[in-house]
């Protein structure tokens, strides 16, 4: 049941988005978010629609396991277009009920609504699903290097997150163990009040916590170990490098943002 | 009274590009007070299997009974299952999470609704059986030793009484001392109680010394299943999928190819020291 949230999930295959600099897809992903809220036309999101199908049929990404992953977005999308279109008047009115209004400029706003949810969550996952965590949080720490200079930890900070998200699985996959054991000794997590159903919890949030701290304390003994004392003066065993297939990317994305904003803005539709 | 597996196949992921096939197609039947030692490599699919019997996962195809009842029906309660085949999970210290040792025991049979002075009695009789002294029922199970940890652990699926106690590698991590002491407590459990014992591991050595019959499992099926004697002789198809026979085993085998024809089938020290002095009380009395 977890495992079918594909956000942030890394989708192991080849193809010419995964071997683009992390740095590449971080700041393309953000161009492609901001460009999302930069028009209010339908030629606008036909653009970006465009856009995007092209890159994910570049990235060997089957299709439907990255729809799978907008399930857990489902009902507030369904919220979402529910109030946008019943909710706001503008426009020619079509249909109203009391407080509830069916207008062409409603319609529209939903719509619109949706595709910029649905977009922008496949946008992001598009990086995610073809940037391994480390790759990811590499490149942050490259593109934030700057900040050092204004004392901020950019590497511990970088360190940090990668840790986090390596340990989102394993504490799944240990969450599932607890609450199994607990199950084989009769727990129950389905019936009752919801006082009776939160004191449930407590046998599983008290032994992963346990199983959190000694992972941690593990974690940073072996660090140590390999005398492990930050970023300063710290090698890569891959260092990033742009090659030319980088800079075209990057030529390519700023052309896809200024085409997007003059399309979506001059071509009104 | 007994648990019946009819062609259960077990698949991870079902109908995704990631599906896994975990079991494929096992049939089995386990009878009442037997002592059964289930072996195979990681990944044999036997984890997957123990969950299986007491109704936590549910088979993709097949059914499974449990005394006559298909448990894999839909209004099958499988809570009351689980209170009748016990699960003791690899590595069961980690589920400790109450303040002392005796409460934590008393989770399991007080989600049973039992009567207060029932779920005491059975936790102080479980507690004991594991060999937990009464001076540490109010101790924090957090500072005990590792191998204390995890008899309190077998004490919380104990005390619950099942008829079935399946216990998955219940030795994992623990030193030679307190693998043996524990192995003898599964043991003493299973003649006291009477109840069905399923011991899963990974070690030939661990388990051919207790059980009496064995199920070695490979790649999502049954290879072989009987005595630990009989399955030892089958011991170079055991060394193909990754598992060995006991030392002894080989030991006996390596006398035979130099000539002294001793029993083959002894499978621990005391019987292969019986053999070789019987080979041995042979040859002098030919001797004479």
């Amino acid at each position: 049941m977890i495992r079918d949230i594909t956000i942030g999930q890394y989708y192991s295959v080849k193809s010419p988005i995964h071997a683009l600099d992390p740095r590449v897809k971080l700041v393309a992903t953000i161009l492609y978010v901001v460009s999302l809220f930069c028009f209010q036309s339908f030629s606008g999101y036909v653009a970006a629609i465009l856009f995007l199908g092209m890159m994910i049929h570049l990235s060997n990404v089957p299709f439907t396991y990255m729809v799978r992953g907008l399930k857990p977005i489902a009902v507030i999308l369904g919220i979402t277009v529910f109030f946008n279109l019943f909710f706001s008047s503008s426009g020619q009115i079509l249909w109203s009920w009391g407080p509830i209004v069916l207008s062409t400029g409603g319609i529209r706003k939903a719509l619109f609504m949706a595709f910029r949810l649905v977009l922008l969550i496949l946008g992001s996952s598009l990086m995610t699903l073809t940037t391994t965590p480390n790759q990811l949080t590499d490149g942050m720490e490259r593109l934030l290097a700057p900040l050092n200079k204004i004392k901020v930890p950019v590497h511990e900070i970088a360190m940090m997150m990668s840790i986090a998200l390596r340990f989102i699985p394993i504490l799944l996959e240990e969450t599932d163990k607890i609450m199994k054991a607990q199950l084989a000794r009769g727990a129950d997590f389905e019936t009752g009040t919801i006082i009776k159903r939160a004191k449930g919890m407590i046998p599983i949030i008290v032994p992963l916590f346990i199983a959190a701290f000694r992972r941690a304390n593990d974690l940073a003994m072996a660090m140590e170990a390999r005398c492990y004392r930050g970023g300063e003066g710290r090698t890569k065993m891959k260092p990033l490098k742009y090659t030319r297939k980088d800079w075209i990317s990057y030529a390519l994305i700023w052309g896809y943002f200024v085409c997007v904003i003059v399309v979506g803005n001059v071509l009104y539709i | 009274m007994s648990i019946i597996l009819d062609q259960v196949t077990y698949e991870y992921e079902a109908g995704t590009s990631m599906a896994q096939k975990a079991l494929v197609q096992v049939s089995l039947s386990i009878r009442d007070g037997e002592f059964i030692g289930l072996i195979g490599h990681t990944g044999s699919g036997k984890s997957t299997l123990t969950q299986l019997f007491n109704g936590l996962l549910l088979p993709t195809s097949g059914h499974i009974y449990y005394n006559g009842a298909d448990i894999t029906e839909p209004d099958y309660d499988r809570r009351k299952l689980r209170q009748k085949v016990g699960l003791v999970f690899q590595y069961p210290e980690y589920q400790l999470f109450e303040t002392t040792i005796l409460k934590d025991v008393q989770y399991g049979p007080g989600n049973m609704g039992l009567s207060r002075l029932e779920v005491d009695m059975r936790s102080y009789k479980a507690l004991k059986q594991v060999g937990i002294g009464e001076d540490l029922l109010d101790a924090s199970p957090f500072a005990l030793s590792g191998g204390q940890k995890r008899r309190v652990a077998i004490a919380g699926v104990l005390a619950m009484e099942p008829e079935v106690l399946i216990l998955d590698e219940p030795t994992a991590g623990l030193d030679p001392k307190g693998r043996n002491e524990i192995l003898d407590l599964i043991a003493k459990l299973h003649k006291e109680r009477n109840m069905t014992v399923i011991l899963v591991s990974h070690s030939m050595e661990d388990v051919a010394n207790y059980v009496d019959r064995m199920i070695v499992m490979n790649q999502g099926q049954v290879v072989l299943d009987n005595t630990p004697k009989k399955v030892f002789c089958h011991y170079r198809e055991l060394e193909a999928i990754g598992l060995a026979a006991p030392e002894v085993t080989y030991v006996m085998q390596d006398l035979n190819t130099a000539g002294i024809p001793v029993a083959k089938d002894a499978t621990t020290v005391a019987e292969a020291k019986e053999a070789i002095l019987n080979w041995y009380r042979g040859k002098e009395n030919r001797g004479k």
